[in-house]
């Protein structure tokens, strides 16, 4: 026995759901959020309790010409979103690959950050708290900065193939969501690690 | 099913249809390669039982150990790691996964869709659950060998730092633990993801949100609770992973590290975390409490309400187990009141189940016998709670068997009479037959009398000083004898897990038909046949109300009046 | 029938509550130290405190599950089915806000009385300051033993405490500060205190101040180990001569008896003293406890065994006999070096 409408009222109206790929990305986002935070709690739990080594003001230089980059990306993203959505897919694909340049300088300069602090600083996950906090915090977020590239990476390489339509709008503006956290993520590691932390 | 072998004309005689290999292998794959629903919860629900014997017999060890004072059933090394696995394997690999087992049955049946939003995320989750907690066993058989228990995790199920810091752990039993439970971490999110998105996005239409059943909103609440939490104990892990392997410093007190950060941001996770387990059975009983009591749930908007603000309170207590750690007596106090504040929406909850069965014809079948005696377990662990955050009283309860007893309340009083209370209300939806009410009566009954035993009586040797996680105890303390009541109430209890397991089986083969509806409930899932086709409904049903059934077979007095 | 059942089982869950506060108060009427150490059995402040907030909250909690409790068994046989014909529906009730309201303001105001009752409790105990008659005792938690430092009598002592006894007129408490050497431990004498814990890196605190002499026993109550379980605590609490004499005592170097001379050279040649201090001797490890006093204890290896001389020679030729995974190594000394350290080990009271 399967239920029947009943004559009522309420089954004229449209009936309109939530898109789920947001809704799981927002879930996805507060779990993140949750990982993120604790190590954001534990970077600035252990500020100045360091009992040796270097310190963040003697070793760190404020990295703004990743972060300029890394939030533009942002900005160029929303462009992108704003082209697939009028079905503007060769414009879409330009700003989609400029995100993807401006996060790989944004990842390239941490890794010559990290070079210099390693080899010319003697700093290393293991050399003292600060090392350990800083490593893992920065690293957390640069892991996810990688995941982020692979998926627009693979986005991009479907628009070049000629497989993205306008139809596709909503998914990518479900990938470009979680770019959006990966900077906002950014803006807050940046202020507790180069400007509170020093 | 149809029969698939036809004579092939012309050929002498017709070769009788066997189980070949072929036929065995392609069933078996089918339940590997599934993405249904339906075959995914019954998949977690397995697994959930098997562990939940597993770690039965996990206690039964740890309870003969300690029947009396200095036995030597086994070595203290083997003892603890029973003890840590057998905690880890309850919460992880019992607690995380029934839930997921009635969520993923259940949702998108009773919110009248075809599956979850996600399947292959559905499925993706399930085999990370299960390859976790492969993992966590296989650390059984590594390290030295299975006599000395291996390398199975020993530190107690929160792994304190700094005892599992390189220093102190020098073996891989951190390592498995941590390993094997940022794995099953994965596919817990990626689970909890699918309720979400599956509840607010998946809906039939006329089902709005405020008319899902509350065993839809409440799996809501916990997988949302579960997103915020579990990532904490992950980040603690990849912590202690960082600490023990690239010679972090996190909880290197040498270095100017913390003893005490790995305490809260465990808690920080361990606390909601108990919610996160809680909260799917209150589901289940505020399903099952009112199709037995013949009358609909009193108070749903305050029930939502409640499961809503138990979650977000149950954020905000987490240094309640932490009150012996050396807070100051501000911090204290400020996780006595929040933990009391946690215990009003949850009290509310007990009273509506309560009002819900005031004015019935309540009908004692066996799932309404667990789902009662849940109901005054659950009023008695809540005390005991309260009895616990009373912050000088927790100063010498903490850690003792008192508080044993009272989370054993919860989560064996609560949980698993929930589950089984849950299980025998759908088992006849999820295989088309009864379990055997005899048997059902044998299992609650012995069940009920076991469980009091143990840990009623559990509760004196904590307020006569014997603390927790401890191999043995000196001859004149006396908790000997208590002791012995507590293992031996854990014998009847495994005696009436068995009977359990016979019922589950026989039944299967020999139960009685159920029909789409042998309860006479109002939820969508009982208008489909038993067990649903795998399309779940021939066409697209649309709720009138909280019950849609109820309307239908009441159209004189349908609820839509009343809501 | 069934409902009956049910009725006489939530009357005995009653019962059972009451018999097991009797269980447990059973204890209470004792004065002094017990073999059992029942936090109802208090012999100092914070633990007389915990006490009387115990009862309080018992009674409160009691009055609730009486009542919620009596409800339900009300419920079970009041609105259950009479038999299979009785199948008509119930009247269906939806909601009541009042009802609601006044279920969520009972619990606040137990709440509130509770909360106010409990804070004051904690500050009284917590922030108490030290009168100038407190004894200062250090305890260092070690896996799997205890040290207790006297700074300011300059004694080290070992696994069992002794404090002096006080009373309500001049208390003369112990104010102890609580430290680890290596993980979390956790100091529980029921009958004195409550718990706290030592953590390496963080000084913890606590004090008590024992109304009644004699011999009090607890044991670490935070899983530190393979032998978390036998990290047994004495606390003797001393009459004031009875203090005086064991500090002074304490405070003299070890006997130096030439007649177990070889027994100290085995000791002092056999790596003994990489870990253990002997007061007076060249002996100063730190690793393992100090032995300058050793025989002015009862129990060995914190409390796993009575001190005899058998029991120290089985002890040092085979610690896992006694504590299976304890951090000192079987020494693999032969028998002479064995009847020779014992020996010496023997003289030092």
């Amino acid at each position: 026995m399967s239920t029947v409408a009943v004559a009522h009222a309420e089954a004229e109206q449209p009936w309109v759901l939530p898109s789920k790929g947001r809704v799981a990305m927002f879930c996805l986002i507060i779990a993140e959020s949750a990982i993120f935070t604790i190590f954001v709690v534990a970077y600035v739990y252990n500020i100045g309790r360091s009992l040796y080594g270097p310190t963040p003001s003697q070793v760190l230089d404020i990295p703004l010409f990743n972060t300029v980059c890394l939030l533009s990306s942002s900005l160029t993203i929303w462009l992108a979103e704003r082209a697939i959505e009028h079905g503007k897919v060769k414009v879409f694909g330009l700003w989609w690959a400029l995100t993807w340049v401006l996060g790989a300088i944004f990842l390239v300069g941490t890794g010559v950050e990290w070079y210099k602090l390693i080899y010319h600083d003697g700093l290393t996950i293991s050399t003292n708290l600060f090392g350990t906090t800083f490593y893992s915090l920065v690293g957390l977020h640069a892991s996810h900065v990688i995941l982020g590239l692979t998926a627009l990476l693979i986005v991009l390489v479907f628009t070049i193939t000629g497989h993205v339509r306008e139809e596709h709008a909503e998914r990518i503006q479900v990938l470009a969501l979680y770019w959006h956290f990966v900077d906002a993520v950014w803006i807050i590691v940046f202020t507790v690690v180069y400007i509170i932390g020093r | 099913m149809a029969d698939s072998t036809y004579p092939i004309p012309g050929s002498v005689e017709a070769t009788p249809r066997r189980w070949s290999q072929a036929a065995i292998l392609e069933w078996l794959n089918s339940w590997v390669i599934t993405v249904d629903h339906k075959k995914l919860g019954i998949l977690y629900m397995l697994y959930a039982i098997f562990f939940l014997l597993v770690g039965g017999a996990e206690a039964i060890a740890i309870r003969i150990q300690l029947i009396q004072p200095n036995m030597h059933f086994i070595s203290p090394q083997v003892f603890n790691r029973l003890f840590t696995m057998h905690g880890t394997t309850m919460v992880f690999l019992v607690g995380m996964t029934y839930i997921f087992g009635f969520a993923n049955y259940l949702i998108p049946l009773m919110i009248g869709a075809r599956d979850m939003a996600f399947p292959r995320l559905n499925a993706f989750s399930f085999w990370m659950t299960f390859f976790g907690g492969l993992l966590l066993y296989y650390s059984f058989i590594g390290g030295g060998g299975l006599f000395g228990a291996g390398n199975a995790p020993d530190t107690m199920w929160w792994a304190y730092a700094p005892l599992t810091e390189r220093a102190f752990s020098p073996g891989h039993a951190p390592d498995y633990w941590a390993l094997s439970l940022i794995v099953t971490g994965f596919g817990t999110i990626g689970a909890s993801v699918n309720v979400i998105a599956t509840a607010f996005c998946m809906r039939c239409k006329g089902m709005t949100v405020m008319r899902l059943p509350l065993l839809v909103w409440i799996n809501v609440v916990a997988s949302g609770l579960a997103l915020i939490t579990i990532t904490p104990l992950t980040a603690a892990q990849i912590m202690l992973l960082i600490d023990r392997y690239l010679g972090g410093h996190f909880f290197d007190t040498q270095a100017g590290g913390s003893a005490m950060i790995w305490a809260h941001f465990f808690w920080i996770f361990g606390h909601p975390e108990v919610y996160v387990l809680v909260l799917p059975a209150f589901a289940i009983a505020s399903e099952v409490i009112p199709v037995f009591s013949r009358k609909a749930i009193f108070g749903y908007p305050v029930m939502v309400a409640a499961s809503v603000g138990i979650a977000f309170v149950s954020l905000g207590v987490w240094a309640h187990h932490m009150f012996t750690i050396g807070m100051t007596s501000v911090g204290n106090a400020f996780f006595v009141l929040s933990t009391m504040l946690v215990g009003i929406p949850t009290s509310m909850k007990i009273f509506n189940w309560l009002a819900t069965m005031w004015g019935g014809k309540i009908r004692f079948a066996t799932p309404m016998l667990f789902c009662t005696a849940f109901v005054v377990q659950f009023l008695l662990a809540g005390l005991t709670g309260i009895m616990l955050s009373i912050a000088p009283w927790n100063w010498q309860l903490h850690n003792s068997y008192f508080v044993i007893a009272h989370f054993h309340y919860i989560l064996v009083g609560a949980i698993v009479f929930c589950i089984f209370g849950g299980i025998y209300y759908w088992y006849p939806k999820v295989t088309g037959r009864m379990l055997s009410e005899k048997l059902g009566k044998w299992h609650f009954w012995l069940f009920f009398i076991g469980f009091h035993v143990t840990f009623d009586i559990m509760h004196i040797p904590g307020l006569l000083g014997m603390p927790r996680s401890i191999y043995t105890y000196e001859a004149n303390r006396g908790w000997g004898t208590l002791n012995m009541i507590v293992s031996i109430g854990g014998l009847i209890q495994a005696i009436a897990v068995l009977i359990f397991a016979v019922n589950l089986i026989w039944s299967y083969f020999k139960g009685k038909e159920a029909g789409n509806d042998p309860w006479d409930a109002w939820t969508l899932e009982w208008s489909t046949p038993s067990p649903p086709p795998a399309y779940n409904f021939a066409t697209d049903p649309v709720a009138t109300s909280r019950r849609p059934l109820w309307d239908l077979k009441h159209p004189d007095d349908p609820d839509w009046k009343y809501e | 029938m069934l409902a009956k059942c049910l009725r006489c089982v939530s009357f005995s869950a009653k019962s059972w509550y009451v018999l097991f506060a009797f269980l447990s108060f059973q204890t209470a009427f004792a004065d002094g130290p017990q073999s059992t150490p029942s936090i109802f059995a208090p012999t100092s402040t914070p633990a007389h405190e915990i006490y009387d907030l115990s009862l309080f909250v018992l009674t409160i909690t009691g009055a609730i599950f009486v009542v919620v409790a009596g409800l339900l068994a009300f419920v079970i046989f009041r609105y259950r089915q009479r038999g299979p014909d009785d199948i008509t529906e119930p009247a269906q009730i939806y909601g009541s806000n009042q009802v609601e309201l006044a279920w969520t303001v009972i619990p606040v105001l137990i709440v509130v009385v509770l909360f106010l009752t409990t804070a004051r409790m904690i500050f009284a105990i917590q922030d108490a300051p030290p009168p100038k008659t407190a004894l200062d005792v250090t305890v260092v938690g070690h896996q799997f033993w205890w040290e207790f430092n006297y700074p300011k009598l300059g004694i080290h002592a070992v696994n069992e405490l002794h404090v002096p006894l006080s009373n309500t007129e001049t208390p003369t408490p112990t104010y102890l500060k609580l430290l680890s050497a290596d993980v979390i431990h956790s100091f529980w004498v029921p009958q004195l205190a409550g718990k706290t814990d030592l953590l390496p890196n963080n000084v913890n605190g606590m004090w008590i101040d024992p109304l009644h002499t004699g011999m009090y026993v607890g044991q670490c109550a935070q899983f530190c180990g393979v032998q978390h379980a036998k990290m047994l605590l004495r606390v003797y609490v001393d009459t004031p001569e009875q203090f005086a004499a064991w500090v002074k005592n304490q405070q003299q170097p070890a006997v130096s008896d030439e007649s177990v001379a070889a027994g100290r050279h085995v000791f002092e040649t056999q790596s003994c003293m990489n870990c253990h201090t002997i007061q007076g001797t060249a002996a100063t490890g730190r690793f393992g406890p100090d032995l300058t006093h050793l025989m002015s204890r009862d129990t060995l290896a914190s409390g796993a065994m009575d001190n005899t001389k058998e029991n120290l020679r089985e002890w040092i030729r085979h610690p896992d006999t006694f504590k299976e995974g304890a951090l000192m190594p079987a020494m693999q000394l032969n028998d002479q070096q064995l009847d020779q350290v014992t020996a010496y080990l023997a003289t030092l009271k």
